[in-house]
């Protein structure tokens, strides 16, 4: 603190402080404070505001399971939004396992075999489609995985058949592997820049067979970027709301619709409050997953 | 454990219109420390990736204990390579840093560990396996680096500068430690380097490298005593070097006329009938004072530096031609002062003619 203040004089320092709290407080704590204050008080009539019903209950929680419909998994009965919950969760895990298993190799190619007057060329390439909004390119993501789409057209030509992408899950899927998966692309890529070549060489001198030095050499140097990736796309995924909107079926549900409906339709902002401090309570238990399972502190998934 | 002999013949590597190295032979007997002298750029490196499997050669063959190495890929060649900045894994304990190549065979825990605690003892570093690299001071990552590449056995061991990134004192130690593991193993050293002392000290053969091309290949003794041409003796050691024309042969010597005299001397073996030389000496091959002779000249001392153990003095002839003469510091040898007047003077046998290129150029980085 010292050092900042001989380096930025006083006024500059306070300023900086300041911006940071202000951040802190009015844009995360704050609105978050409310938010779980509310989510654990009942959707009351004004007039029975303060009133003796207006008092901390568990009451909009166990609303997630107190569903008139159920649904029958492996012989238990899941009611619908505890279900739609878990699918949410599971489906954003799926997400983040493709985008990583896309990005990889990808971030691979680009930092260790691509020769380097080409790569700013493929990122401006990767990056460029990102300066359309994600409202217009789900849109066309809606067009293309359409049953008379081009790409049925496309694979038509190839001599296979029509298929329907836009049914269950499929198209929520293939839409945020497709928006989220730069966000798992750059950390690893910016990783994996920062190893050795003499490393994956000495690894292979050593007799390290081509996934000897993925598994042992390349991952565990770019985990720092690989937790990072998994944590932003696990995190988006979740909380994603347009891509389910345009791209789901009549089948799929999103978590995040549930909240909006609850909010928007049934105006029971307290509920909506509850289930998204869900939300927010999974991504915390995701994040420290990643952490222990790569063995990284908080530091580097930041960065 | 015995190493094996590696045989490169007629080996020329090109990248574009870049000839890394052109036709390159030579035969490495095994269980020898061979080391590829010369400066950046000459290629050395280039040769040391083609015979552990990370370079094709353009043209020409590897073979490595009979074996011709072409198409085999560096995790099946016996080599192991010792990366000039180590290339140690920085996530792994010292111990797995070691049996890495162990690991990747298939072998488990227990027992690799058990045999990175043995490889661990040859280089002198018992009970650090479970330390990290970024621990270890740079001599003791050497020694890692060393035990690693150790761990898979390899018929042939190649080693690309490891000494550079250490202080002299500890270079200078290392030196005699890896010419020892050299001698405990019986493995074929190959040994990569820009420091003649280094390569002297150390190796039984050496080969001297320039601009892609193997100067001379020989025991570190004839290296410097017996260059065959005017890169290998201006590479390795000093000399003075007078510019001249061979006037006429005289017995086994050649009379070499200079602007400061004529001189008589040893051809070399690359002379050519009228290709440009030079005559090269040692500076402790010359003497300083004592009475006008055969092979002598008077020179002015323009130059005296006191290194403690030797005395080295430069002389100035008229024609201002240098000269430089080294000789041991004890009480009996001379001490001239500066601008003194005394004659330099060598044996005929002491000095060479050599074949050299008509104008110096700097090596192609």
């Amino acid at each position: 603190m010292a050092n900042i203040v001989k380096r930025y004089g006083i006024g500059l320092t306070t300023v900086f402080v300041a911006l940071a709290a202000f951040w802190m407080l009015a844009l995360v704590w704050i609105p978050y404070s409310i938010m779980i204050e509310q989510s654990f008080r009942l959707y009351l009539p004004f007039s029975e505001l303060n009133g003796p019903r207006d008092v901390y209950t568990l009451a909009n929680y166990a609303s997630l399971f107190d569903s008139i419909a159920a649904r029958n998994v492996l012989g238990i009965n899941v009611p619908i939004p505890v279900y739609i919950f878990l699918l949410t969760v599971l489906y954003s895990c799926l997400v983040t396992v493709l985008c990583f298993a896309f990005a990889y190799p990808m971030a691979w190619l680009l930092a260790k075999r691509v020769s380097v007057g080409a790569v700013p060329l493929i990122i401006m390439l990767l990056i460029i489609p990102m300066f359309v909004s994600e409202l217009l390119r789900t849109y066309a993501w809606y067009i293309i995985l359409a049953f008379q789409g081009p790409l049925n057209a496309a694979l038509g030509l190839f001599g296979i058949g029509k298929i329907r992408w836009l049914t269950g899950y499929n198209g929520v899927i293939i839409g945020m592997v497709y928006t989220y998966i730069l966000f798992m692309f750059f950390p690893i890529y910016n990783s994996l820049t920062s190893l050795d070549t003499n490393q994956i060489e000495a690894a292979q001198d050593l007799g390290a067979k081509w996934w000897d030095v993925h598994r042992l050499v390349a991952i565990p140097h770019a985990k720092s970027g690989i937790s990072s990736g998994c944590t932003i796309v696990f995190m988006f995924s979740v909380g994603s709301v347009l891509v389910p909107t345009m791209l789901g079926s009549p089948s799929s549900r999103w978590f995040t619709e549930v909240i909006l409906r609850t909010m928007f339709e049934s105006q029971d902002w307290n509920t909506a409050s509850a289930y998204a401090f869900l939300i927010l309570l999974v991504c915390l238990v995701f994040v420290s997953l990643v952490m222990r399972l790569f063995r990284v502190n908080l530091t580097d998934v930041a960065k | 454990m015995i190493g094996d002999n590696v045989a490169l013949d007629r080996i020329s590597i090109e990248f574009g219109n870049f000839q890394a190295a052109s036709d390159v032979s030579v035969d490495i007997r095994p269980g020898e420390f061979f080391s590829f002298l010369g400066p950046s750029g000459c290629g050395k490196t280039t040769i040391l990736r083609t015979i552990s499997g990370f370079q094709e050669p353009t043209r020409g063959t590897v073979e490595i204990g009979g074996r011709p190495m072409k198409g085999i890929s560096p995790n099946k060649r016996p080599t192991a390579l010792i990366f000039q900045n180590l290339a140690l894994f920085p996530l792994m304990p010292v111990w797995e840093n070691i049996a890495f190549g162990l690991r990747v065979r298939g072998m488990g825990k227990t027992e690799r560990r058990a045999r990175a605690e043995r490889l661990l003892d040859i280089v002198e570093m018992s009970g650090t396996g479970d330390k990290m690299v970024s621990q270890l001071s740079g001599g003791q990552r050497q020694r890692i680096a060393i035990a690693r590449a150790l761990a898979v056995e390899p018929k042939v061991m190649l080693l690309d500068e490891p000494l550079s990134a250490l202080d002299l004192k500890l270079r200078q130690h290392m030196r005699a430690e890896l010419r020892a593991i050299q001698e405990r193993t019986g493995v074929t050293f190959i040994y990569i380097t820009h420091d003649q002392g280094e390569a002297l000290a150390m190796s039984d053969r050496i080969g001297v490298m320039s601009r892609g091309r193997l100067q001379q290949v020989d025991s570190p003794e004839a290296i410097y005593n017996r260059p065959v041409n005017a890169f290998v003796a201006s590479f390795v050691g000093e000399n003075t070097i007078l510019d001249g024309r061979i006037a006429a042969e005289d017995g086994k010597f050649v009379r070499f006329d200079t602007t400061a005299g004529t001189f008589l001397a040893l051809p070399g073996p690359e002379l050519q009938e009228g290709a440009f030389s030079r005559l090269f000496v040692r500076p402790e091959h010359v003497r300083v004072g004592g009475e006008a002779a055969s092979n002598s000249v008077s020179a002015a001392i323009a130059k005296i530096v006191f290194e403690g153990n030797l005395i080295t003095v430069v002389g100035r002839t008229s024609h201002g031609t240098d000269l430089t003469a080294q000789f041991t510091n004890n009480s009996t040898s001379i001490r001239p002062k500066v601008g003194d007047h005394l004659n330099f003077s060598f044996d005929p046998a002491d000095a060479q003619v050599l074949a050299s290129e008509p104008v110096r150029t700097k090596e192609v980085a």
